[in-house]
């Protein structure tokens, strides 16, 4: 038993039993198939994270992202500039405690290359209720393209614990036909 | 009871020794009193980080809303840490020493030194807790930099670290001397074979540790400037991730270990089993990615290799598991003369010994909730959708609550009788106990799941976004779920507090086990129907296991069509590349 030396000094010799075999190449086969969808995914699906990133410092990230702001601003909502770039744009938005900074406004079915850093601490951009998140790290621009599909306000709420004021850190992207 | 305490002298070392009724195996008193020690640290620690854990899941629910934002942050770092490393690491301490100086019928390596890993690592325990509940430390278990906590709480994990692998050094030295004082013959037993598993897991996890706290104890005082964000959390979750891989084989262990004592079931082949464990050593230390996959600065193909262990292979070993366990259980009963249909094997098991059960809804509980979660938020292009949200607590509290901790408390029922030598007290409570926590259990994974789905981020003390200058409300099936998964905690919380007080009462009130009870002790079991069977080791050849098939049949029916839906979601999400 399993508490005891086995029975058979020659262990690695016996025979192992069909039922065992069928299953362990089943299993082996489903790990190949789901390690090949991932593969798959990166040539022939549209949800994939991009792998263009850049060192950055943050008070240059802030910069930049002021510059887009400053261009781009339509009007204000709730104290902040909202920013309507036009399709095919470099867009930025930076965190830092507590916000998302500026709001934006994308156009439906537009691609944009969204740029994401962090002023402090690590953060979480979680775009909700479509929920899409990625982890935001200061030192390091990360350009994700974006194409919206659906039309609405959404929200961008911080899912990476950072500090006392995390639950009020809530960021907008409204998407507009 | 018949203590035959004798002094023998082995290898010139005098170690006292006790003759075990039940098995007739010499246990060295030493190694007795530090499991006794070790287990009893562990679930001091999982009493207090369970209650913190009650006390997270009363907040986020969001009529409750228990404590304020400041105290759930604090709750939360304090939860983690005590019952994620604390107590998980103490009682496999005590399963090490139980797999090596008991199963091998050894004395225990350097007991004075296994002392001082027990000193120390209740030290760094001690001081990571104050330094949480002074309030300077709410930066969650993980610490990601730059967020900087005070040094003594990055110290505390150090020694606790530095305890834990003496301990495993300990293991390892009772592994050379049982070998050298031949005190077995052949290889050493499967269960033995597992907690070596764990060990070698547990001295990679503690090394990565030691890489990444060191340096962040000296940045947090002052002495080393940056420390990258992207490597901490690299070499961090190689001790945070490959730390659970540590639990994974140890209590794939006890899942061996507890129907060979109840039930007297054999591995179907010891080398296939074997194998399964040494797949977990290869490939399992690649768990970093799964916290690493929508980071920016580490590519795809390192995401999508790492993720997957190497093409799934550790995810064989499990599924390997999945099967043989089941297959010796059924083996096992049918020898026992339970060979009525498909299921008469399961449905005559001891379903009212609480080792037996807590055994048995650890393993399934494991599968499909923790197993299959696992594996799809796993999935490099699926996690965008579920990173940090609640999903990810969701998952691992159906593998460390539902599967480890129930694993654990299932062994504990059979350590009180034979290290304890206690009988478990009120043995009617007891049955029921394993049910309750399990139940509580799966309800905290499955609606913490079921709100990450829909998108509710984990760490999160107000949903509502009460206090936040724009504003956000979550569909209301997400509050559903959350007041669901606060009824879950309160299940397992009397389910967890009942198992505290038992043990408790039974190491001190219990009535005295020796070779006249010893077997009533260990609780019910299946009266033999008859005893036919001339079975040969490797009972696979011997005996059909129908039920065993249909169980695994409909565990990967299960996978594959879970694992399909989330592909589905994500399809329809933004574009995104």
């Amino acid at each position: 038993m399993a508490l005891t030396s086995p029975e058979s000094k020659i262990w690695w010799n016996e025979r192992i039993g069909r039922a065992e075999l069928v299953w362990i190449t089943i299993a082996f086969l489903w790990g190949v198939f789901m390690f090949s969808m991932m593969v798959w995914w990166h040539l022939e699906g549209n949800q994939n994270l991009s792998n263009e990133v850049y060192r950055i410092a943050p008070t240059k990230f802030e910069e930049k992202t002021e510059a887009f702001t400053e261009k781009y601003t339509v009007r204000e909502e709730a104290g902040m500039p909202v920013a309507k770039p036009e399709p095919g744009a470099e867009v930025y938005m930076l965190s830092r405690l507590w916000e998302w900074w500026p709001i934006l406004e994308l156009k439906k079915g537009q691609t944009y290359r969204l740029h994401l850093s962090s002023m402090d601490w690590q953060h979480g951009f979680s775009l909700q209720p479509v929920n899409i998140n990625i982890q935001v790290h200061p030192g390091l621009e990360h350009v994700v393209t974006l194409t919206p599909t659906q039309t609405g306000e959404f929200s961008v709420v911080c899912n990476e614990f950072c500090g006392v004021g995390h639950h009020t850190m809530v960021g907008r992207i409204h998407v507009v036909e | 009871m018949s203590v035959t305490t004798d002094t023998n002298i082995i290898g010139g070392v005098a170690a006292k020794f006790r003759t075990c009724p039940a098995t007739g195996l010499d246990i060295d008193l030493a190694a007795q009193r530090l499991i006794k020690a070790n287990a009893v640290a562990a679930i001091v620690f999982l009493a207090i980080g369970g209650l913190f854990g009650l006390l997270v899941a009363l907040t986020r629910w969001p009529a409750v809303h228990l404590l304020s934002s400041d105290m759930f942050y604090l709750v939360l770092t304090a939860h983690g840490l005590d019952v994620l490393l604390v107590w998980i690491i103490f009682f496999e301490i005590a399963v090490l020493y139980f797999a090596s100086a008991i199963l091998l019928n050894c004395r225990l390596a350097a007991p004075r030194i296994a002392w001082v890993a027990f000193g120390l690592m209740m030290a760094g325990a001690l001081l990571a807790n104050v330094t949480v509940l002074q309030g300077e430390a709410s930066v969650m278990f993980t610490s990601y930099v730059p967020l900087k906590a005070p040094p003594n709480f990055y110290l505390g994990l150090i020694l606790f670290a530095v305890g834990a692998l003496l301990g495993c050094f300990i293991f390892l030295g009772t592994l050379v001397i049982a070998k050298e004082e031949k005190t077995y013959e052949g290889s050493i037993p499967l269960v033995t074979f597992g907690a070596l598993t764990a060990c070698i897991i547990a001295v990679f996890t503690i090394a990565s540790g030691a890489i990444i706290l060191i340096p962040t104890w000296l940045w947090s005082l002052g002495y080393i400037s940056h420390i990258d964000t992207v490597m901490y959390k690299l070499v961090w979750w190689a001790m945070g991730h490959s730390s659970q891989q540590i639990n994974m084989a140890a209590q794939v262990a006890i899942w061996y270990a507890i129907p060979a004592i109840l039930l007297g079931a054999k591995p179907l082949s010891e080398k296939v089993s074997r194998a399964a464990f040494l797949m977990y050593i290869l490939f399992l230390q690649l768990a970093s990615a799964h916290h690493m996959l929508v980071e920016p600065g580490i590519s795809s193909e390192w995401k999508v290799f790492n993720t997957s262990y190497a093409i799934y292979l550790a995810v064989l070993g499990s599924m390997i598991h999945g099967m043989s366990i089941p297959g010796a259980i059924e083996a096992a009963q049918r020898r026992n003369g339970f060979t009525n249909g498909v299921f008469e094997w399961l449905r005559r098991a001891p379903w009212a010994n609480p080792a037996w059960a807590g055994m048995f809804l650890s393993l399934v509980m494991f599968g499909f909730l923790g197993g299959i979660s696992g594996v799809v938020l796993g999935t490099e292009q699926i996690n965008i959708m579920l990173h940090n949200t609640l999903y990810v607590p969701g998952h691992f509290h159906a593998t460390v609550v539902a599967g480890t901790t129930l694993a654990f408390m299932a062994i504990t029922y059979l350590l009180v009788p034979l290290i304890f030598q206690r009988e478990i007290i009120w043995p009617r409570l007891a049955k029921w106990q394993p049910y309750l926590f399990g139940l509580g259990a799966a309800g905290i994974s499955l609606f913490m799941m079921g709100a990450g789905t829909l998108g509710v981020s984990r760490r999160h003390w107000d949903i509502t976004f009460s206090d936040a200058t724009l504003s956000f409300d979550y569909p209301p099936a997400a509050f559903l779920m959350l007041g669901l998964n606060g009824m879950s905690g309160i299940l397992a919380a009397i389910g967890g507090g009942l198992f505290v007080v038992i043990i408790v009462a039974s190491v001190l009130f219990g009535k005295k086990v020796d070779a006249s009870n010893i077997v009533a002790a260990l609780g019910p079991k299946p009266q033999k129907q008859m005893s036919d069977a001339v079975t040969s080791y490797g009972s696979a050849g011997t005996f059909h296991l129908p039920g065993t098939y249909i169980l695994v049949s409909i565990f990967f029916t299960a996978f594959v069509l879970y694992y399909f839906v989330n592909w589905k979601y994500l399809s329809e999400l933004w574009q995104m590349g």
